[in-house]
């Protein structure tokens, strides 16, 4: 068993004078803070990556900029997917006991760090150096390709992917933090230019600075109790040529483990944090999930499904189509607003139940996939 | 015998569509390895793909990552379902649809050889 005993979040979007280890220790500090713990009570540190800094040893690179003095610590990367992968590994070394307190940190300044050439160009690179890259594509258009799919089998258009972008900004804009906050409409998606078809500007989530941290623990160390109850992880293929499906993924299989060592079923969950790259990212995980029908991811966001006080809020801090993506940071912002609602400290974006939760991230093209079933006791 | 013989495509700049078989198990596949990732035999076989398939996905592509390919934009990004049994990305004319039938061509794409599929007339 552990706990997520504290989370810490910057605000995403601009952060120019920040780079990666200052956006980490600021994360660090507020998550930190949380669980009422110091930096000499932490013996396990889980790092991930940054595009900005692309060393071959950030965690130690952490360690003695924030001064840690650690027993375990070390990188994992597994793109999007990463930040709920290093929650997983935290939890595994708290239940076997190799650390009594970890320090799970990521932050990067992707957005004023790099030009935008320069963001696109590294991020294509989860495509296949020899049968892909050289073709011209990106991130956006191995999407696109699954979009394309997608919508030719479920005769959908681009207005029910833009539900999904609606969705995240309404969300966003009851956050302080997020990057984009101005509500937003499905005219206003369909109208915005187009990255790679059916995907347009506002399917896609913007490139940000920021950081943000959790504190897994043994024991708990403050009045929060938030357990982690279920993980799980599925990986399938790297690269989009090579999946077997494009419409079926890790992200059942991922989910079932996770639903497994918990003994939850899908009923019972009561909020859900998705990782939302794009609007067809989120909705091919809701449905392959089973948070929604085949094919009606979009018309359940706009019947209010999805709503803060619908039947299952989704992602009510925006999401990273909204609120930000800031590479490993990314999904981590979905921890946590889900730790910030189970512990009832939302605010106004405050749900009226949040006892269960259930997480998932994916990474590449959805590649790796992993997942966290939440409970707060 | 050399089994293990590679057969140029157009990754090294021939035009050809190359793609490989299992001696053991049957399964196809496309990117170059030498061992099956089904059943794990080696060595395994290469093969010329007849270039003939079916448009599974497609993207215009405004959004180029790179100056040099900015030129080149839109452009039209293609997963087509190889006649062999086999999936692979390629550029395609912007007319093509999902599930139509292909031929493969090839183009230059900022002086790299690309594989380029064309609606099959036949």
């Amino acid at each position: 068993m552990s706990w997520i005993a504290g989370v810490g979040m910057t605000p995403y979007g601009k952060l120019p004078g920040r780079n990666t280890l200052d956006l980490m220790s600021e994360a660090a500090t507020l998550a930190l803070h949380d669980a009422q713990l110091e930096r000499k009570d932490i013996d396990g540190l889980i790092c991930g990556y940054s595009t900005t800094f692309p060393h071959l040893m950030l965690s130690t690179s952490f360690v003695e900029h924030y001064g840690l003095r650690p027993s375990y610590a070390h990188s994992i990367q597994v793109g999007g997917a990463t930040g709920f992968a290093m929650v997983m590994l935290a939890h595994y070394l708290v239940e076997s006991g190799a650390a009594r307190n970890v320090l799970v940190v990521a932050g990067e300044n992707r957005l004023t760090g790099q030009s935008r050439d320069d963001a696109v160009k590294t991020l294509a690179q989860v495509g296949h150096p020899v049968y892909e890259v050289p073709l011209g594509a990106t991130i956006p258009a191995y999407y696109a390709l699954v979009a394309s799919r997608y919508m030719h089998e479920h005769a959908l258009g681009g207005p029910d992917l833009a539900e999904l972008a609606v969705l995240m900004r309404r969300h966003a804009s009851a956050h302080p933090g997020a990057q984009f906050r101005e509500p937003i409409s499905v005219q206003d998606v369909m109208a915005s230019k187009s990255i790679a078809a059916p995907l347009k500007l506002l399917d896609c989530c913007p490139v940000s600075d920021g950081g943000a941290a959790f504190v897994v623990t043994r024991d708990a160390t403050n009045a929060f109790r938030v357990r982690i109850i279920g993980v799980g992880q599925a990986h399938t293929h790297q690269h989009v040529s090579a999946a077997a499906s494009l419409t079926q993924f890790g992200a059942k299989a991922s989910v079932e483990r996770a639903r497994d060592t918990a003994g939850i079923e899908l009923a019972d969950v009561r909020y859900a944090a998705i990782y939302d790259s794009f609007t067809i990212t989120l909705t091919i995980l809701l449905e392959e999930i089973g948070l929604a029908p085949r094919g009606q991811a979009g018309a359940h966001a706009r019947a209010g499904y999805f709503n803060r006080d619908g039947v299952l809020p989704l992602n009510t801090h925006g999401g990273l189509l909204s609120y930000g993506h800031c590479g490993c940071g990314g999904a981590m912002a979905h921890l946590v607003e889900t730790h910030q609602q189970m512990t009832g400290r939302a605010g106004t974006r405050q749900v009226k139940d949040a006892s269960l939760a259930l997480l998932h991230g994916d990474g590449g093209v959805l590649s790796s996939h992993v997942s966290l079933v939440l409970e707060a006791k | 015998m050399n089994q293990n013989a590679r057969l140029p495509d157009w990754t090294g700049g021939t035009q050809k569509l190359v793609f490989q078989r299992c001696s053991s198990c049957h399964a196809t596949w496309y990117f170059r390895r030498s061992f099956c990732p089904q059943c794990g035999v080696s060595p395994v076989v290469d093969a010329e793909a007849s270039g003939k398939g079916r448009v599974h996905a497609l993207t215009l592509v405004t959004r180029a990552p790179t100056e040099e390919l900015r030129a080149f934009a839109p452009y039209l990004i293609v997963l087509v379902d190889a006649d062999e049994g086999f999936r692979l990305m390629a550029h395609g004319e912007p007319a093509l649809a999902i599930d139509e039938r292909v031929r493969c061509t090839f183009t230059m794409l900022a002086g790299k050889l690309i594989p380029y599929f064309e609606k099959d007339q036949a």
